[in-house]
């Protein structure tokens, strides 16, 4: 059993992680004086666009140059999966706020923290692997470089500045996390004073 | 005596000096200025200018575009004339612009820019500019920048006095500035009292499909109609033609046209006319003329042949037309941002006439006439005149407004822009221009809101203004801030072929809409070829098509070999780019015809007939990207009767 504001915390954190479908996970801006109106990807659950329409193609087009992987969203099997494991987190985070067994809230947090944390773990491989599996006949090639953008923070590729930054659908995630837990946190509290009294 | 030759001496020598002082001080004023002109005129890298202004190009037939106040030249307008660096006139998607009742015409002497209008206010959505050789008029869409569609002017030999938009471009207006037999025929030139008759004509702008369609004309007696302008506000209803040549001379027009003290101005009250149009008043007339456009899905030029108009005769049409007297041989005629005042240039005139719109209704409604000329009443001069500009320089041509009550006339035989107050018709100021005004420009100057801040002079002549070039020197434009009481000269800058006329708009008006490229998606093209993949080569008889595309840094395919002599070539070229600022350019070694230059997700196809074996290399014009030099291919020409077959490839 719970408290009923623990309750509706634990609600509200399962019912926020709908906006995730709506929001970018994760975004990759390009910085070069030759693009002054921008350039960068933009990461979701479900798909990777480009920030403006023809960005993503924009960049296939300078990465074909350092034989770098088209970034081809179709055969990222993540973008498949990700919408489900969200989903999945909705609904078991609803069936707690409805069983209300502790011992599950703590699953579920622990649970997500450990796919966020593989998750990332995924980003930084998959972003290893576009930055150092480099086509051998590419046109320019400079011993030593590779072309791995950050998983979080700004790194200088060439002559383009590359920011890595965590979008609105991550801190949706990391706050759903932390309403979870401080529900749990609040519910402790509130037996405390009960058995006090 | 030794006294009187030392102060003759001393004289001579004072004389001297005073000569060499004034000598040099007439050398200094021609570049100096005083304050901070140059301030005023700078644009920091990377900053945007106010105004567009967009020049015609005159006998080159194309539109330059500039920026104000620096000056900057960004672009150049294809319009009437072909273009072999983007391939305008000479792509297949894109020849049959040129297209009129003479056949292929690949220029033509562009002189007046017009920018629609809604509201008598300029919109920014197109320029028009006319070919005055071959009668047209074009349209070009200021989202692209580019001619989308050229309508040829029947029944008229010269189309000068064009073109002009109504309030709200109902209507684009031009009269043929030489008047000709009407059918055409042949007769004897000295028959010109008798078979030479004039035209206006009234093209209507679609509302919904901003297609031209030259709904009627008029036909009015063979004078020489010079130029126009619509009326606004009151005077909506209205447009304004001046005439000269009321003597109907066939030769020696500089005296035998000048002998006159009046000639006209010709008011047509476009609105009845319509209304007699739509009552079935025209006679149809058989004429041959064209209308080009560029459809808007397949962006591939279509022409469409028309074989009569519909003409409406004065006699038949009362009220529909008036003649206001005006001295003398009046060139321009401009109408206040109110639409009361009617401005005539008359340049041989030692006044500025100004009409009232007022005194003219009463007038007509009095019926003040002097007479008339093939059915068009003549009204009295003093009885629609409101004033006289004394002194207004010599030769006024041009008149604009700067939206405070002020008019500014070009003066071509003085040099100089007068600046004279409209209602007591007094000279306020006036500034000499170098040399030989034309016309003059003010942002919105010819609108019922002019931006005022700047006019522009449009110069015919340069002479020692720039560096010198040989016996053909730049053409240039002055720009004078007008903001003060004083006019004050800022900037010179030369202009791309003769400037005739230029309209200015503000920048926000223009740039908002400007597109980046064309969405492949939207490309039906039907020889696009929208992925690499899809490229290929066909053999049709002995037509070769090349389905290529243009991606950085390659052409696919970009080996190409089974070409046999005789054949001919289309290579279909679709730059699969989706970025701002990367088109391709193509080309293949010893086209006869030009090159193509294909903005990101455009299609255009270039012919090319091979004339001898061997391998011929193409390649991109326009540097696209660091390997550019890269983008390069070859295809093989063979006999007529080689066995070669036709092969394709990219990368192997």
């Amino acid at each position: 059993m719970m408290n009923k504001k623990s309750r509706i915390m634990i609600l509200i954190a399962s019912l926020i992680l709908v906006l995730t479908f709506f929001f970018p996970l994760w975004t990759i801006d390009l910085i070069a004086p030759q693009y002054p109106e921008g350039l960068g990807i933009r990461i979701w659950l479900d798909q990777i666009s480009g920030m403006k329409p023809n960005d993503l193609q924009s960049i296939n087009g300078l990465n074909h140059y350092i034989g770098m992987k088209v970034i081809d969203p179709d055969s990222i099997p993540e973008l498949q999966i990700m919408p489900f494991i969200i989903l999945f987190m909705i609904v078991f985070g609803l069936f707690n706020a409805y069983i209300q067994n502790k011992k599950l809230v703590y699953a579920w947090i622990i649970l997500f923290l450990v796919l966020g944390a593989v998750g990332l773990y995924d980003f930084y491989i998959w972003e290893y692997n576009y930055g150092h599996q480099l086509n051998p006949s590419a046109p320019i090639k400079i011993p030593g470089m590779v072309y791995q953008p950050p998983l979080i923070g700004s790194k200088q590729l060439l002559n383009i500045n590359a920011v890595s930054l965590p979008s609105i659908s991550a801190i949706i995630i990391l706050f759903s996390i932390l309403l979870t837990a401080f529900a749990i946190y609040y519910d402790f509290k509130e037996l405390k004073k009960g058995t006090v009294k | 005596m030794k006294n009187i030759s030392n102060k003759i001496i001393l004289i001579v020598i004072g004389l001297i000096i005073s000569m060499a002082a004034i000598y040099s001080g007439c050398n200094q004023s021609k570049g100096t200025l005083s304050g901070n002109e140059a301030e005023q005129v700078y644009v920091a890298p990377g900053n945007y200018d106010d105004f567009y202004l967009f020049a015609s190009g005159g006998f080159n037939g194309q539109i330059g575009v500039y920026g104000l106040p620096s000056g900057r030249h960004f672009k150049t307008i294809s319009v009437f004339a072909q273009n072999p660096e983007t391939g305008y006139g000479y792509s297949e998607e894109t020849k049959e612009m040129l297209n009129t009742s003479y056949g292929f015409i690949p220029w033509d002497d562009a002189h007046h820019p017009e920018l629609s209008m809604t509201d008598g206010i300029p919109d920014g959505r197109f320029i028009f500019i006319n070919g005055n050789n071959t009668p047209r008029v074009a349209k070009i869409d200021l989202k692209e920048f580019e001619t989308m569609e050229i309508i040829e002017i029947p029944n008229s030999a010269g189309n000068h006095a064009s073109p002009f938009v109504t309030e709200n471009t109902e209507y684009i207006i031009a009269a043929t500035r030489f008047s000709v037999p009407i059918p055409q025929s042949d007769v004897p030139i000295s028959s010109y009292k008798e078979n030479f008759k004039g035209t206006m004509s009234f093209i209507k702008l679609d509302p919904k499909t901003e297609k031209m369609n030259l709904e009627f004309q008029i036909i009015v007696p063979g004078f020489d109609y010079d130029l126009a302008h619509a009326g606004k506000g009151p005077s909506h209803d209205w447009a304004f033609f001046t005439s000269y040549n009321s003597e109907q001379a066939n030769s020696l027009l500089e005296i035998n046209a000048s002998k006159n003290d009046k000639d006209f101005i010709a008011a047509v009250n476009w609105k009845k006319a319509e209304q007699y149009f739509k009552e079935g008043k025209a006679k149809t007339y058989p004429a041959e003329y064209y209308r080009n456009y560029i459809d808007e899905k397949t962006h591939i030029a279509v022409s469409e042949k028309n074989n009569q108009v519909k003409v409406l005769d004065p006699k038949d049409c009362p009220g529909m037309i008036y003649y206001l007297p005006t001295p003398k041989s009046p060139h321009g005629v401009d109408v206040d941002p109110t639409g009361e005042y009617i401005v005539a240039g008359g340049k041989l005139a030692t006044v500025i006439p100004v009409h009232s719109f007022k005194k003219m209704l009463k007038a007509i409604e009095e019926k003040q006439f002097d007479g008339e000329v093939g059915g068009i009443p003549i009204l009295k001069y003093d009885a629609v005149v409101a004033g006289e500009v004394q002194n207004p320089g010599l030769g006024p041509l041009h008149t604009e407004f700067d939206g405070n009550g002020y008019a500014y006339t070009s003066a071509f035989i003085s040099s100089e822009i007068v600046k004279w107050k409209l209602g007591t018709w007094e000279v306020v100021d006036r500034i000499p221009v170098y040399y030989s005004i034309g016309h003059l420009c003010i942002p919105g100057g010819d609108s019922k809101k002019p931006y005022g801040k700047y006019v522009i002079a449009l110069n015919k002549i340069t002479k020692d203004r720039y560096l010198p070039t040989g016996p053909e020197i730049t053409q240039s434009a002055q720009l004078i801030d007008i903001s003060g009481e004083k006019m004050k000269m800022l900037l010179d800058f030369p202009t791309v072929g003769e400037p005739h006329y230029a309209q200015a708009i503000p920048t926000e008006l223009i740039m908002k809409n400007s597109k980046k490229f064309y969405p492949i998606e939207e490309n039906f093209n039907p020889n696009a070829v929208k992925s690499e993949k899809d490229s290929r080569v066909e053999r049709k008889g002995n037509e070769i098509h090349v389905y290529m595309t243009a991606m950085r840094s390659h052409f696919s395919p970009d080996n190409i070999e089974g070409i046999k002599l005789g054949d001919i070539v289309y290579f279909h070229v679709t730059n699969l780019e989706q970025d701002w600022d990367v088109p391709h350019g193509f080309t293949v070694k010893g086209n006869n015809n030009s090159e193509l230059l294909i903005m990101p997700g455009q299609t255009r196809t270039i012919t090319w007939i091979p004339k001898k074996t061997g391998i011929y290399p193409f390649y991109c014009t326009d540097f696209c990207s660091a390997l550019h030099q890269e983008m390069q291919g070859y295809i093989r020409v063979s006999p007529a009767n080689s066995n070669v077959e036709l092969a394709f490839s990219l990368g192997k």
